[in-house]
């Protein structure tokens, strides 16, 4: 695409972009570190990532405030407009996984304990795939790529598949042994925050999509079907 | 989004954005041109156009300087006949009649077909004797009280009314710029218009004068045809509901007004839009 003839609307555009960079790198450094924290039982790293967060507040709401004068100031059209709104929903949703990856690492300060084996390698492998997903979702913003945006936003699915796993698995650890309802309880909601940013990250895929074409994405595949997991009937004691 | 290419002839092709736009799709066609052209001595201003444009609605052409827009605008009330080297061809119908036939009376023509210039250009006379005399010549009143009603109305349908109700014998050129402004509209509806041209209108007036003429415009739309040339685009996406895009004399894209701002097809659109040029 050619420049403006205006070039200091380039320049206002440029540094958009560059904010939401900066905000999708911070993002996935959170993740990353709060999976480790709570993967490893480490408080220090837990405490981090907790201080961390509100650097990533901070760059969404200056997004906010330069989308807000650009569009005051430039008028924008088309391309120009939807990249605007898309990076101010961008930075919304980049500014919730870092908050989801809080979370996390406050689950690990509640846990306070390591974790059984195959809960910790189910959650790690949830979180590999949720920051591969974010990463590839960064880089198709970056490239303006809809065809790797379409890819992100279709395998959010298999993380689904595989929370549904990690939940059934919490629940049958705490019906067997209820002295673990308490630490299962705090992993699932640490997994649920997992598969959150997934969800964040197809969010960010549709909106990648429609800065491109001006179309929507409808009808993603969903496979979270924890929501209609029956649980077993109380028995008479 | 997906889009229509009618192809006139190879490289004068139009795209219609979207592929049916609503506006033609629903609105009735009020002015119809086919493979019309224009040339100013040997020189081609406009190539073969094709443009339907709608009734009680407002169509906005957009495009750079000397694309050809005004002289465009000028072939719908034959105003290009008083230029002795402009030559206009193809075919343009007004409710299917064809307005360059040689038996159409020219001067019902332009009451019909009525103008407002970018520089108002009220007559040398009184408030009221501006708005008169096209009624009078017409022959639409018969007798003074008739006159004066058909006055009255139009400078209240052109929002002047109140302003100007207390001095209706004052000079038309002692108003401010917006009043000469919305004096010249009253003038043109005066004499029962079916199709308001206004080639910017609002380009020698304030913000505050624009903003008014641009409600006045709103409101009149939904009893004429009112067909805009604007070099601002953010007015064109304001006031109108169908966007024309002319370059170079060729019209390049036309469609719903809100799908040429929010996602044009074409790329000559876009990059005039967005205020790119390569």
């Amino acid at each position: 695409m050619s420049s403006h003839i205006v070039s200091a609307f380039d320049q206002d555009l440029g540094q958009l972009r560059n904010l939401i960079a900066q905000m999708g790198g911070l993002a996935e450094d959170q993740f990353a570190k709060a999976i480790e924290a709570l993967s490893r039982s480490d408080r220090t790293l837990a405490e981090r990532v907790i201080a961390a967060d509100e650097k990533i507040d901070h760059l969404e709401k200056e997004v906010e405030e330069n989308a807000i004068k650009l569009i005051a100031k430039r008028q924008p059209m088309a391309t120009d407009l939807r990249a605007i709104m898309v990076a101010i929903r961008i930075s919304s949703d980049l500014e919730r996984i870092g908050d989801l990856a809080k979370n996390i690492a406050k689950r690990t300060l509640a846990v306070n304990e390591p974790l059984p084996r195959s809960v910790n390698a189910g959650l790690n492998r949830m979180a590999e795939m949720a920051l591969e997903q974010l990463t590839d979702v960064l880089d198709a913003y970056a490239s303006l790529d809809t065809a790797k945006a379409e890819e992100v936003w279709k395998n959010d699915s298999r993380i689904d598949a595989l929370y549904n796993s990690v939940f059934r698995e919490l629940l049958t650890y705490m019906m067997e042994d209820a002295r673990t309802i308490g630490m299962c309880t705090h992993l699932l909601f640490g997994a649920k925050n997992i598969e959150r940013i997934g969800d964040h990250t197809t969010n960010i895929a549709e909106n990648i999509h429609y800065l491109v074409t001006g179309g929507i994405l409808d009808d993603r595949p969903k496979e979270d079907n924890t929501s209609l997991t029956p649980v077993e009937a109380r028995t008479a004691k | 989004m997906d889009a229509a290419v009618i192809d006139v002839q190879q490289q004068y092709k139009t795209v219609m954005t979207p592929a049916e736009p609503m506006i033609m799709k629903h609105g009735k066609p009020k002015i119809v041109t086919e493979d019309v052209t224009v040339h100013y001595g040997d020189k081609q201003a406009i190539f073969p156009l094709n443009i339907r444009i709608p009734d009680r609605a407002v169509s906005a052409f957009i495009g750079p300087s000397g694309c050809g827009k005004s002289t465009f605008l000028r072939c719908m009330n034959r105003m290009n006949d008083t230029i002795p080297i402009c030559r206009v061809g193809g075919r343009i119908t007004i409710d299917g009649q064809d307005i360059y036939n040689p038996d159409l009376d020219v001067v019902q023509l332009r009451a019909r077909v009525g103008m407002v210039f970018q520089k108002p250009n009220p007559f040398p006379k009184s408030i009221f004797e501006n708005i008169a005399y096209g009624p009078r010549i017409h022959g639409l009143a018969r007798n003074k009280t008739e006159l004066e009603e058909i006055v009255v109305g139009s400078l209240k349908r052109a929002g002047l009314f109140e302003e100007v109700k207390d001095r209706l014998d004052a000079p038309g050129t002692g108003l401010s710029g917006g009043q000469q402004q919305r004096l010249c509209i009253a003038r043109a509806i005066a004499v029962n218009p079916d199709v308001i041209l206004m080639d910017e209108p609002c380009s020698a007036l304030d913000p505050i004068a624009t903003a008014r003429i641009e409600e006045l415009i709103d409101e009149l739309r939904q009893n004429y045809c009112i067909v805009i040339v604007t070099h601002s685009m953010q007015q064109a996406a304001r006031v109108s509901q169908l966007t024309a895009f002319f370059h170079l004399g060729t019209l390049v894209e036309v469609g719903d007004t809100e799908a040429i701002f929010t996602n044009p097809q074409e790329r000559r659109t876009q990059d005039y839009i967005m205020g790119r040029f390569g």
